[in-house]
């Protein structure tokens, strides 16, 4: 089913994004490959959102360059992102799905089945024809996340998902996170919970002030740490 | 019209004088509407979306634009239509064309400077979202305008409101003709004028109804509408 | 989708029929550049019906002040004038803008003041009551516009022995408007004000406001009409224009321009054969 995984590696060579006159990522190397979710973490302002747009292709680094595949300049076609503060367009959450597959050229015909298959995968089944606009913060998100699963994506990028979540909206959107994952989509997200990162990653990313720290597989990274930052992060005291 | 006539029994009556006028008063203001509208928007969503030089001070300019004095344009078309003018030739002076468009001067820049707005608030909210789903431009334009439709439509009105108002330009070069170039409100000014106060407020009482009642249609095809789409 | 394009196309049909409902190019019209006084008086709205039906010409009547109407026509935007000042009339013809004047009608000025006349200026004597207004500082509405009613107006104070222009204080105010808005001042602000004859006959927010002066000679008000010169300006319809002027000054136009009268009262006294008019 994810035979042309074309959108992968997602390469970073030695990227720097400069915004007014402040560094935000700073000579990023690196390549995120298929395989199980790669988390991102670190404390506020070190780059996890940037670098994440960076790799979904929102954002043009300053320096360095970054290939899909590698393709340069490669058009979202295949990857989704949930952001942290979805916008809901103003119609119904069928609607926004049935807009999404429109932008991700699905053939109408496939428009109805996809819909249902995809709310019954996040759980707002029975929600179709309720505005977007009244969902709770929880229902949004995983909104959001069928919005750009409606594209089958390779890749899935979620900034800070549940950064804004009660825990039961929490658990839901992670619940929803890993059975996407089980079906081979590549998971690229950041948070700010090291538990979550725990619960869900496969590796785990520490960025600091813009440049890439630490990375290693989830256990590893947490059972022993290598560098003095990671082991500040752990403890909590890393925080600018 | 009748000279003794109050205005509700010119209404009630049917009048054929009273109601050539209301008819030709909403001929004149739904025209320039929609020609603005079909001018106003696209200038709006264009200069929302799209970054070019100069840009700040073009919206600067569409909203000031927007209190274009009524008189001064009717005055400015006046030189443009009449016979000794640069399109005397066409033969438009005193017509409802040249009404048609000093109104639609006047409306346009209400639709383009509060269209940008609108469309400007909505964009800064779906950038990410459309642009994340590879949206092409086209189809960005139309979304806004789309999601953004009510406060399109409030903007609409606004500009028929103003449309319906106005008198300074369309008697200058409407030349307030009876029977062909006389709407409500030239004929409220006229009756004013004639000292028939008391016509005059009727009139004035009746087209305040006819707004009232547009506005009535605008919010009900939006109930309309909502059932429709779910 | 297709019920938003439904939805469109029913706002597309419900705004589409409202045409105009103008008559088609072909129909046969003129443009008369005429004074407030001949359309407020309600003399067009009697003749020009009578007109139409006898010739199926459809007179479009744009009623401004003397001064502007003939400047309208010196900008070739109407067909015919139609005032009510001789000297200006006769400037226009200097200048080459029409080849004849016609006289049609007349009727006169009057004085118009304050039931209560606190001036004391009534009479029969214009003159006079213009001095006395001067003198007494009198409250005074001049319609200041160029009109034939603003024309006659200066001549008057003129006749007094008056420089208005050196002379005028608080008391005479000028407001660049018709005889309507200058009438419902005048009401307003119990002032005086001269107003022609049929203007004031049809005017209906008299307040308290009567005539203290008329009957004087120098309150003759003669109208004339003239064609503007072809030469000039191609797109006049000169033949047209020619056909309202000859019915005009026929024996019918002159007997129903008669025939208007308001409340029993005759409002304009035809005299096309005069030719001192």
């Amino acid at each position: 089913m994810r035979a042309l995984a074309s959108d992968l590696p997602i390469r970073f060579d030695t990227v720097t994004v400069r915004s007014r006159g402040v560094t935000i990522l700073d000579h990023v190397t690196l390549q995120i490959e298929a395989g199980a979710p790669t988390v991102l973490i670190g404390p506020n302002g070190s780059g996890k959102t940037t670098l994440l747009r960076a790799a979904m292709g929102l954002l043009a680094p300053t320096q360095g360059r970054i290939s899909w595949g590698g393709i340069e300049k490669s058009p979202p076609i295949r990857r989704g992102f949930v952001f942290q503060h979805p916008a809901m367009l103003r119609r119904s959450v069928a609607a926004n799905l049935r807009y999404a597959l429109r932008a991700a050229r699905v053939p109408h015909a496939y428009h109805d089945a996809r819909i249902e298959e995809l709310l019954a995968l996040v759980g707002l089944a029975g929600l179709d024809k309720r505005p977007a606009r009244r969902l709770s913060g929880g229902e949004q998100q995983r909104l959001a996340l069928a919005r750009a699963l409606a594209r089958d994506p390779v890749v899935l990028f979620l900034d800070e998902p549940t950064a804004s979540l009660d825990p039961a909206s929490t658990k839901a959107i992670e619940d929803v996170i890993r059975a996407v994952a089980a079906r081979a989509i590549k998971i690229v997200m950041s948070t700010h919970d090291l538990g979550e990162a725990r619960r869900l990653a496969g590796e785990i990313i520490l960025l600091h002030r813009g440049r890439i720290v630490e990375r290693a597989a989830a256990a590893e990274f947490l059972g022993s740490p290598k560098t003095e930052q990671a082991k500040l992060f752990i403890a909590g005291e890393l925080l600018v | 019209m009748h000279e003794n006539a109050s205005a509700l029994q010119l209404i009630l009556s049917g009048d054929p004088a009273l109601y050539a006028i209301v008819r030709l008063s909403l001929f004149i203001s739904l025209s320039a509407l929609a020609i603005s509208a079909v001018l106003g928007v696209p200038i709006g969503a264009f200069v929302a979306l799209t970054r070019f030089a100069g840009r700040e001070s073009v919206i600067v300019l569409l909203n000031a634009l927007m209190g274009l004095p009524p008189v001064v344009v009717g005055l400015a078309v006046y030189l443009l239509l009449s016979r000794s003018g640069p399109l005397g030739s066409l033969g438009i002076l005193f017509t409802p064309t040249a009404m048609v468009i000093a109104q639609t001067i006047l409306v346009t820049p209400i639709i383009a400077a509060l269209a940008r707005q609108t469309i400007e608030d909505l964009w800064a909210e779906y950038r990410d979202e459309l642009t994340a789903m590879n949206v092409g431009p086209l189809r960005r334009v139309t979304t806004l305008i789309w999601d953004g439709r009510f406060s399109l439509v409030v903007t609409l009105l606004a500009g028929f409101g103003r449309a319906a108002a106005e008198v300074g330009a369309i008697i200058i070069v409407g030349g307030n003709i009876n029977g062909f170039t006389r709407t409500m409100t030239t004929a409220i000014a006229l009756e004013t004028s004639k000292g028939d106060l008391a016509l005059a407020m009727g009139l004035g009482a009746a087209l305040i109804a006819i707004v009232v009642i547009v506005n009535v249609l605008a919010w009900a095809a939006r109930r309309v509408g909502e059932q429709i789409a779910g | 989708m297709l019920k938003r394009v439904i939805l469109i196309l029913a706002a597309v049909a419900a705004v589409a029929p409202f045409p105009a409902g103008q008559a088609p190019a072909q129909e046969k019209s003129i443009v008369v550049a005429s004074t407030t006084s001949t359309q407020d008086s309600g003399l067009f709205g009697y003749v020009l019906p009578i007109f139409k039906q006898k010739t199926g010409i459809e007179v479009k009547v744009v009623a401004q002040g003397t001064g502007q109407a003939l400047d309208t026509a010196r900008r070739g935007d109407a067909d015919v004038v139609f005032v009510h000042a001789k000297s200006a009339e006769e400037k226009f013809l200097a200048e080459g803008f029409s080849l004849k004047r016609y006289p049609v009608m007349y009727n006169d000025f009057v004085l118009i003041g304050p039931q209560s006349d606190s001036a004391g200026v009534k009479g029969k004597d214009i003159v006079a009551a213009l001095q006395t207004i001067k003198a007494k500082a009198a409250p005074f509405i001049s319609r200041g516009d160029r009109s034939g009613t603003n024309i006659a107006e200066l001549k008057l104070w003129q006749d007094a022995g008056i420089d208005i222009a050196a002379a005028k204080g608080p008391w005479y105010r000028e407001i660049g408007q018709g005889m309507g808005a200058a009438l419902n001042m005048a009401s307003a602000s119990n002032a005086y004000v001269l107003s022609d004859r049929g203007t004031w006959l049809a005017f209906k927010n008299r307040g308290d406001l009567v005539i203290v002066v008329e009957g004087d000679k120098r309150l003759f008000n003669q109208y004339g009409v003239m064609l503007v010169n072809p030469a000039k300006f191609p797109s006049v319809k000169k033949d047209l224009g020619q056909q309202f002027i000859d019915w005009l000054i026929s024996p019918e136009g002159q007997k129903v321009i008669a025939g208007y009268k308001i409340n029993g009262q005759q409002l304009f006294y035809p005299n096309a054969n005069d030719p001192s008019a």
